[in-house]
């Protein structure tokens, strides 16, 4: 009936433009998948972008550098300590710098870069380790809690409890302590590669668990659910097939964040003079080495300072920005 | 309220057992020894003799039980015949002198009551973490308040680029940056923190101020950059309101509304975090006394810590968890009294 007019019309001109607009002309686009969605929304954050290159660089920095810069981090020569980074020579001819080392050498004639290099790959492993660790706990808690109701109110009370935690002093009253039997058995460095990213791990899991347990709470009554349970599936696929990735946007901004907490977190320790092995070195144990002689030799806290703290900003950003494109409500925006 | 403020201090006290046990147990199955110092030409039956001395030969329950004990009984006992005997706030009670010569709790490093160690470093950190905490917040909420009102200008950019950069330097960075800049370099300000001086007239109160400036500075800038990220988020929430149209619509003055209405609001919020935010940032100053030498209990903590001192390690570990455990508390309280709409029942 409605398309009576358009056959009977007195103008055909207008009938093949309406015939027009009716006519089906396929997709304009291909159609869009989630993931592009949220890259468009990504990349318009120049903070985020930033950030996911400076990180980047920093782990192919501290992967690839010690193959091009192969100077071993650990050699003592004692005639070319106390180097000053290539750039003193700028304002100072008469610097001891030389290009053998660009960014200079402790008192024991060791090289910068290749410490940064070496000490940015412990720092590194570190926090993706710790980071990854607490993701799996603070997931598992979660979807646990927000699945088995059995399980939520004791699973929440013990988070909480745990959250209540004096964290930074338990953290070192754990590791001075646990030192001793960890170094006797993975030797010095492995050992205290697992005490500080198992203590880590175990002290930052609790956010993500929050997160992922109020979001399982909420996805758990959709449709899909119930038609998934409706055709017999069993509750550990249910978790993996269909709750699982609906969280793993949650899941990737806590991982930043992570990530940011755990690397801060291994160089307090090794500031503190709890971390790893004197002779091993990390950006806070270079930085905290260097702080007695800081007058003389700004760069070497510098140096470490700033690669922590750019790190940390980069991270930060990052998930600043992936929380944006991850939220659908500001997509597009 | 009272019943939801009275059932939740009862419910802290299981979370602070709960919270003791862990750090008893995980301080008992550390395998260091504090008899390890002891010369190795000491025969073994005297280290057990002294281990025995030291309260280490009972089993771990009789060993937790007694530590409570001190704890919760012996120590408040001391404290409570101290306020009526020598304080001056409430000296004028009779003494109580509940205190009847029981075994105090003693520190291993000095022999001495631990609670006078706590004493004795407890104000040195409440000055400096209280006062950085103040100034941070004093700073955080109007940049708070005008970058949400600015919302996306350039003051509204730079905050937040600043705010990140707090965020992202660790203490340990700023600390010596600073000693450097404005200690060394520029000679201002002293590098240390010396516990041991007293305020008697203007240049002694001048010195004090200056000596606090940085470490007052570099625990503000971690307060400032997550308090004013707070306060501009809850700011941009209130400000696309219908109330604030509705104020604008009847010829409000812009600071009126801006000032009274939104800000009332988006405190409510902000507040409930300002008090979550207290022991976080008396654990951060672990690290800030330890930069610039404040006689803290964060420095106490590392010192007993090196020094294998079990009885002041474990008090002052709890004493950050009753910090913990009580401002939980206090934002939780505080968020019902502001906000009539939440309901505890």
């Amino acid at each position: 009936m409605t398309d009576q007019p358009l056959v009977s019309g007195p103008d055909p001109e207008i009938d093949e433009q309406a015939y027009g607009a009716l006519q089906d002309k396929g997709p304009i686009a291909p159609p869009r998948s989630q993931w592009y969605d949220v890259w468009n929304q990504f990349k318009h954050h120049k903070g985020a972008m930033f950030g996911g290159f400076f990180l980047i660089f920093i782990t192919l920095f501290v992967l690839i550098g010690p193959y091009i810069w192969t100077l071993d981090a650990q050699k003592l020569d004692i005639r070319a300590k106390d180097m000053r980074p290539i750039w003193t020579l700028i304002w100072d001819s008469e610097a001891k710098a030389a290009w053998a080392h660009p960014f200079g050498t402790d008192q024991l004639g060791r090289d910068l870069l290749a410490n940064l290099i070496k000490g940015g790959r412990a720092s590194m492993a570190v926090g993706w380790a710790a980071m990854i660790l607490a993701l799996l706990i603070g997931t598992f808690v979660g979807v646990v809690a927000g699945y088995f109701r059995r399980a939520d109110f004791w699973l929440m009370r013990f988070t909480d409890l745990v959250l209540s935690l004096p964290i930074l002093p338990l953290l070192l009253v754990a590791v001075t302590l646990f030192r001793q039997p960890l170094r006797a058995n993975f030797g010095p460095e492995t050992g205290m590669f697992i005490l500080i990213v198992g203590v880590v791990g175990i002290t930052s899991w609790m956010q993500t668990a929050r997160i992922v347990r109020g979001d399982i709470l909420a996805l758990k009554e959709r449709e899909f659910i119930l038609a998934a349970r409706s055709i017999g599936t069993k509750n550990s696929k249910i978790i993996r097939r269909h709750l699982l990735p609906n969280v793993i946007s949650p899941i990737t901004v806590s991982a930043t964040l992570g990530l940011a907490t755990a690397i801060i977190t291994e160089s307090a320790l090794s500031f503190l003079g709890v971390g790893f092995p004197s002779d091993f070195p990390t950006w806070g144990k270079l930085l905290a080495d260097a702080v007695q002689r800081m007058e003389q030799f700004p760069e070497r806290v510098l140096l470490p300072g700033i690669a922590i703290s750019l790190t940390v900003l980069s991270v930060n950003y990052l998930g600043d920005g992936l929380r944006d494109a991850l939220d659908p409500r500001i997509r597009g925006r | 309220m009272i019943t939801f403020a009275i059932r939740r201090l009862i419910l802290s006290i299981p979370t602070l057992l709960f919270i003791s046990l862990v750090i008893f147990l995980l301080l008992q199955l550390a395998p260091g020894d504090p008899m390890a110092q002891v010369p190795l030409t000491v025969p073994p039956e005297v280290k057990e003799k002294m281990r025995i001395a030291l309260g280490l030969g009972e089993p771990l329950y009789v060993q937790y039980w007694k530590w409570m004990v001190q704890f919760f009984w012996v120590e408040p006992m001391v404290f409570i015949d101290w306020l009526t005997r020598d304080s001056t706030l409430l000296g004028w009670l009779p003494d109580t002198s509940l205190y009847d010569g029981r075994l105090r709790m003693l520190s291993w490093q000095t022999r001495g009551p631990v609670m006078d160690l706590v004493v004795q470093s407890m104000p040195q950190t409440i000055w400096v973490v209280g006062m950085a905490y103040v100034v941070g917040v004093l700073i955080a909420l109007p940049i708070g308040i005008y970058s949400a009102y600015r919302h996306y200008s350039v003051f509204d950019q730079t905050g937040t680029f600043i705010t990140m950069i707090g965020f992202s330097i660790p203490p340990f960075f700023t600390g010596p940056l600073l000693i450097v800049i404005f200690a060394v370099q520029l000679g201002w300000l002293p590098s240390n923190y010396n516990t041991v001086h007293e305020v008697t007239n203007w240049d002694t109160f001048v010195y004090q101020l200056k000596q606090m400036v940085l470490p007052v500075m570099v625990l503000a800038l971690q307060t400032t950059a997550q308090i004013s990220r707070y306060m501009r988020s809850a700011m941009l929430d209130n400000l696309g309101q219908d109330y604030v149209r509705t104020a604008r619509a009847k010829g409000l003055r812009e600071g009126v509304v801006v000032m009274v209405h939104v800000l009332r609001n988006s405190m409510i919020p902000v507040v409930t975090v300002i008090a979550l935010g207290i022991p976080a940032i008396f654990g951060g100053a672990i690290i800030t006394e330890n930069v610039f030498g404040v006689n803290g209990i964060g420095y106490q903590l590392l010192i007993a810590l090196f020094a294998n001192d079990i009885p002041t390690v474990m008090t002052l570990t709890f004493i950050f968890a009753i910090l913990i455990v009580l401002f939980n508390l206090i934002a939780d309280v505080l968020y019902g009294v502001l906000d009539p709409r939440i309901r505890y029942d």
